[in-house]
């Protein structure tokens, strides 16, 4: 890639943000794992693979499987946020493999929400407000 | 078909006692009894803090946050709420006044009930922290952009120093003071260092922002490299991080590629470049001038300062040294300017801190909160209580250089200059919680023995005072103390305090200075009464059995290790004290409550 100018940054930003505002008014569905220490501590790895083993079984394309830093719910790692059209955006907590593959089952397919497993989202994001 | 409403009911430990069970019930019967089984699901969701306030039930996609309800309002919330759309405000949270700590509790739709602010942790969670361009949509190098075609060094400067922005590693300095020293002193060569050392027991906040935010340590970075006139800077971090390592080597990559970092940075005349550098985890050398030593290839032990790192630091040349949640806030203060910065937080304390809260709490885990923040907020409200429902002992924060809050301060307000007051200290941001099984003395001989387990040796107040003071608490916890140690500690102490070369050993008798002060009966306990109320110091400890109790099972001496317990099933048994290892087996076997623990 070669350096970029001030003017090729701020044309950079602006499409990227289209795209994440796409990405954002949830026409696509993603599958975020927190992918710090402590949830890979807590198995993040193995349930990220869960994930992606899960709907490559049943043959779902179109969903994104991604990873992020710590949401610092550490009691409930490993924690996965779904977001998908028609639902509300869900953060779920501890995520074993097997709750992996309940939440495409339940969540993704079924589109109803999972009991047991779900945290609150602990602040507004401010990037965006 | 999707459901058109989800309500979430917490079914958190002490939401369930507190008849949330019984609330899910009418729900789901009020929903039979609407026909409203195909539109709204009923969810049992893990714990949402505010754990006083319960029950709590969330509805979304409207995001009500209904507490303290009673099975009786469950039909207002059905009929109101989910048929007819409109929220019952009787039954919302409502936000304390939370004296203007909280900069944005007037815009609409905001979910008021939240006590974190998340400026450091920003992207953390919401970024994938190894795409560049993840951090570049989200505003990232937004800052960047604007220091260098926008502003002079001096008003970047003057923006960081009117943000009140104080350092995140511990003492508190006033950032951009800091760099108005570097920046006045005289070198054509100057460095900019991050401080990623984080040592404090139960400490990882830094590890986290580094994981899961790296380029915003970068363009902080560089940033001040513009306002100082730095051309080069150098991340220390413990080689105990990997991951957090690995993220910043791909960070650092793709920002070279990108051309911002390295020369000509976005075309404009500045050139910055930064490179890592590994620790190998020993605590002092997150003291800013041994960290310098180590960085330079040396050994890494303190120096004495004056002269400050600020004027004369790396290889004797100008250098801004922070903490790696001090950089994290430097892109928003740019961005968002130094006064909307500084209206969060209290007077002298501005923005946010960022706490791992550990311990004997609920919900463990990495909060940021605005200055000013109450004890009782963070461990009530966000982290969900204490275990088991126990007794709230004290919280420690400030990690071997603090010291501890009792329940007496759980109200008052926490920022630099009341933990201070109070005998603690911000420190890093670990903050341990206590409960009533946790012993004091035994808690201070853990930090007193960390702390001498990681002094350098270079000094004698520190090498020997840490260690005699370690000497005292074992004496203490042992059953040979007497009261005139209170007196020698008290005097060690200060002694430490004064005559230390470095923070290290200046800070490391906080920990007994301020236990000694809050928990004076449980010392005089331990010393007089041979007695530890915790039963945690094992050499206090006396087992015994109750005749009247015993059933004479036999339980007890089968578990007993060292066959401590003699005796057989007709004639009953009998502990023998002098074999006896204080393990506390037969105390747990007992299902009789026959054995006293004493
Ligand atoms: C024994 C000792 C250990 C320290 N460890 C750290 C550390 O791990 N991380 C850190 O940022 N600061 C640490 N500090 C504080 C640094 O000396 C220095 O004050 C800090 O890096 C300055 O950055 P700030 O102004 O952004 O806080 C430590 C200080 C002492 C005395
Ligand atoms: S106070 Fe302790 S750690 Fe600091 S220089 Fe002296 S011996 Fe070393």
């Amino acid at each position: 890639m070669s350096k970029l100018t001030l003017d090729d940054l701020r044309k950079m930003r602006e499409s990227l943000k289209i795209d994440m505002d796409k990405r954002d008014s949830q026409q696509d569905t993603r599958i975020v794992v927190g992918m710090g220490t402590c949830g890979i501590a807590a198995g993040a790895k193995k349930t990220l693979n869960a994930f992606i083993d899960e709907l490559n079984k049943r043959n779902l394309k179109n969903i994104a499987v991604k990873q992020t830093g710590c949401m610092g719910n550490c009691n409930v790692e490993p924690t996965v946020e779904i977001f998908m059209p028609d639902m509300p955006t869900t953060l779920y907590g501890n995520v074993t493999e097997d709750t992996a593959r309940k939440i495409i089952q339940k969540h993704i397919i079924d589109k109803a929400l999972l009991d047991d497993h779900i945290q609150d989202k602990p602040s507004i994001d401010i990037v965006k407000h | 078909m999707p459901y058109k409403h989800y309500i979430l009911i917490c079914s958190g430990t002490a939401c369930e006692s507190s008849r949330s069970r019984e609330i899910h019930d009418h729900f789901m019967k009020e929903i039979k009894d609407h026909q409203l089984e195909n539109d709204v699901q009923v969810v049992k969701t893990g714990c949402f803090g505010f754990c006083e306030q319960g029950p709590i039930v969330k509805v979304l996609p409207d995001n009500a946050f209904y507490v303290r309800l009673k099975p009786e309002d469950v039909r207002e919330i059905i009929e109101e709420n989910i048929i007819k759309g409109r929220m019952v405000k009787r039954l919302l949270y409502n936000p304390k006044d939370d004296k203007g700590r909280h900069p944005m509790t007037d815009v609409a739709n905001i979910d008021f009930y939240q006590k974190q602010f998340r400026i450091v942790l920003r992207n953390c969670g919401v970024i994938d922290p190894e795409k560049i361009d993840e951090y570049i949509a989200r505003d990232g190098y937004k800052a960047l952009e604007k220091v260098l075609f926008e502003m002079t060094p001096d008003q970047v400067i003057e923006e960081v120093t009117k943000s009140g922005l104080r350092g995140r590693g511990g003492a508190g300095f006033p950032t951009g003071m800091k760099w108005s020293f570097t920046k006045k002193a005289p070198s054509d060569i100057k460095y900019i260092v991050c401080n990623a050392d984080e040592g404090d027991p139960g400490a990882y906040m830094d590890r986290s922002t580094l994981e899961g935010d790296p380029h915003s340590i970068l363009e902080a970075m560089t940033i001040a490299g513009y306002a100082v006139n730095a051309n080069k800077g150098f991340i220390y971090i413990r080689a105990e991080y990997p991951l957090a390592i690995e993220r910043l080597n791909i960070a650092i990559a793709q920002a070279r590629d990108y051309g911002l970092l390295g020369e000509n940075l976005l075309g404009s005349s500045f050139s910055f470049d930064i490179e890592i550098r590994l620790g190998a985890g020993a605590f002092v050398c997150g003291e800013e001038t041994a960290l310098l030593a180590s960085l330079e290839g040396e050994r890494g032990m303190p120096r004495p300062r004056p002269p400050f790192p600020a004027v004369k630091g790396l290889w004797g040349k100008p250098t801004v040294i922070n903490n790696v949640e001090t950089w994290a806030n430097i892109p928003v203060i740019i961005l968002r300017g130094a006064a909307w910065f500084a209206k969060i937080g209290t007077e002298k304390s501005k923005g946010t801190k960022v706490f791992a809260l550990t311990g004997k709490i609920n919900n463990s885990g990495l909060i940021e909160v605005p200055m000013g923040t109450t004890l009782r907020e963070i461990i009530f409200d966000i982290g969900g209580g204490i275990k088991d429902g126990k007794q709230f002992k004290a919280a420690q924060t400030g990690g071997p250089s603090g010291g501890v809050i009792p329940a007496q301060f759980l109200d008052t307000p926490i920022d630099y200059d009341n933990l201070i007051a109070i005998g603690s200290m911000m420190g890093s941001g670990g903050m341990i919680v206590m409960d009533e099984d946790d012993c004091i003395v035994d808690i201070t001989k853990f930090y007193l023995q960390f702390s001498v387990d990681e002094s350098c040796g270079k000094c004698a107040p520190c090498r020997i005072g840490g260690y005699q003071l370690l000497h005292l608490l074992e004496k203490i916890t042992n059953g040979n103390g007497s009261m005139d140690h209170l007196d020698k500690l008290s005097r060690i102490s200060q002694a430490m305090q004064k005559a230390s070369l470095c923070g290290l050993g200046q800070t490391a008798s906080n920990p007994v200075l301020s236990t000694m002060k809050y928990f004076t009966e449980e010392y005089t306990e331990h010393i007089q009464n041979h007695k530890c109320r915790a039963h945690k110091c094992s050499h206090l400890l006396k087992f015994d059995i109750l005749i009247e109790k015993c059933i004479k099972c036999g339980l007890c001496a089968k578990a007993c290790p060292v066959g401590a317990i003699s005796g057989d099933r007709e004639k009953g048994y009998l502990i023998d004290h002098t074999k006896c290892i204080k393990c506390g087996l037969c105390f747990e076997r007992c299902k009789f409550k026959a054995i006293t623990r004493g």
